[in-house]
């Protein structure tokens, strides 16, 4: 399946919002990044931003509702791999997250989760939806040497 | 595979032999008890070697900090064995390899205990 942009869909699903949920999305994800061609590297580091992503949607987001579901879309243009997950929950500003890396925060048991989706991935956007819920888009560009 | 633990004792220090995934859930739950039982029964000198650790995700990095800091609030120390290359980046790019004491040798970390 493609779109005006050019783009192939790989995924378009739902799943639930339980920690088995992150598992799952983890591994159909390192399958598609292994047939899209992505090197063991670059698959690592898309299953570290897809885990910190889900739990995000799953913990955060959805607080584990079980009539809430976390929506994930996979999809392949010629420059890039994007990954959209989306949940139900009330939205967050990312404004609002502390710096993990500052002093302050250094020794903060969690908060981690969106600096390293960033330090993992090429591009994210984080996008507040209305009237609820919140939407990642994580990329990762094709095509670059390891 | 979800993380797997051991305690074993080398003189007055704790080893906590690590194997598997630490992520949100069954393995940073096991890490948590563990580290905190070993606080309750009195244990000052704990080394956690992750050289058989495979994987770490966020919510494992925020039990290593907070085992890390429940030990030394206790008055002990806690220290890291045997980083795979993946851990030490992670540890790296969020600022906690200088924070932790990382060995490489398990004779010389358990010499390192003060």
């Amino acid at each position: 399946m493609s779109s005006d942009t050019g783009s192939i869909g790989i995924l378009d699903q739902d799943y639930p919002s339980t920690l088995e949920s992150v598992d799952i999305v983890e591994a159909d994800i390192l399958k598609a990044a292994v047939d899209v061609g992505f090197g063991e590297d670059e698959q690592h580091e898309i299953g570290m931003a897809v885990r910190e992503c889900m739990v995000n949607a799953v913990v955060h987001g959805n607080r584990y509702n079980k009539n809430k579901h976390v929506h994930l879309t996979v999809t392949k243009s010629a420059v890039d791999f994007s990954i959209r997950i989306t949940d139900q929950g009330e939205g967050f500003e990312t404004e609002c997250v502390p710096d993990p890396l500052d002093d302050t925060n250094i020794l903060r048991h969690s908060g981690r989760g969106l600096f390293l989706m960033a330090a993992f991935m090429d591009d994210v956007k984080v996008q507040k939806l209305s009237p609820s819920g919140t939407e990642v888009t994580l990329t990762k560009k094709l095509g670059k040497p390891e | 595979m979800s993380a797997k633990l051991n305690t074993r004792e080398v003189g007055d220090v704790t080893v906590v032999d690590v194997s598997g995934r630490i992520t949100l859930g069954e393995g940073s739950s096991a890490m948590r008890d563990t580290l905190r039982e070993l606080v309750n029964s009195g244990k000052k000198k704990v080394l956690l070697n992750l050289s058989d650790v495979t994987y770490i995700d966020s919510s494992g990095i925020g039990e290593l900090v907070s085992g890390f800091t429940t030990v030394a609030n206790a008055g002990g120390t806690l220290k890291l064995l045997g980083l795979t290359k993946r851990v030490k980046d992670l540890l790296q790019i969020t600022k906690l390899y200088t924070v932790f004491d990382v060995h490489e040798e398990e004779a010389h970390a358990v010499r390192s205990f003060v």
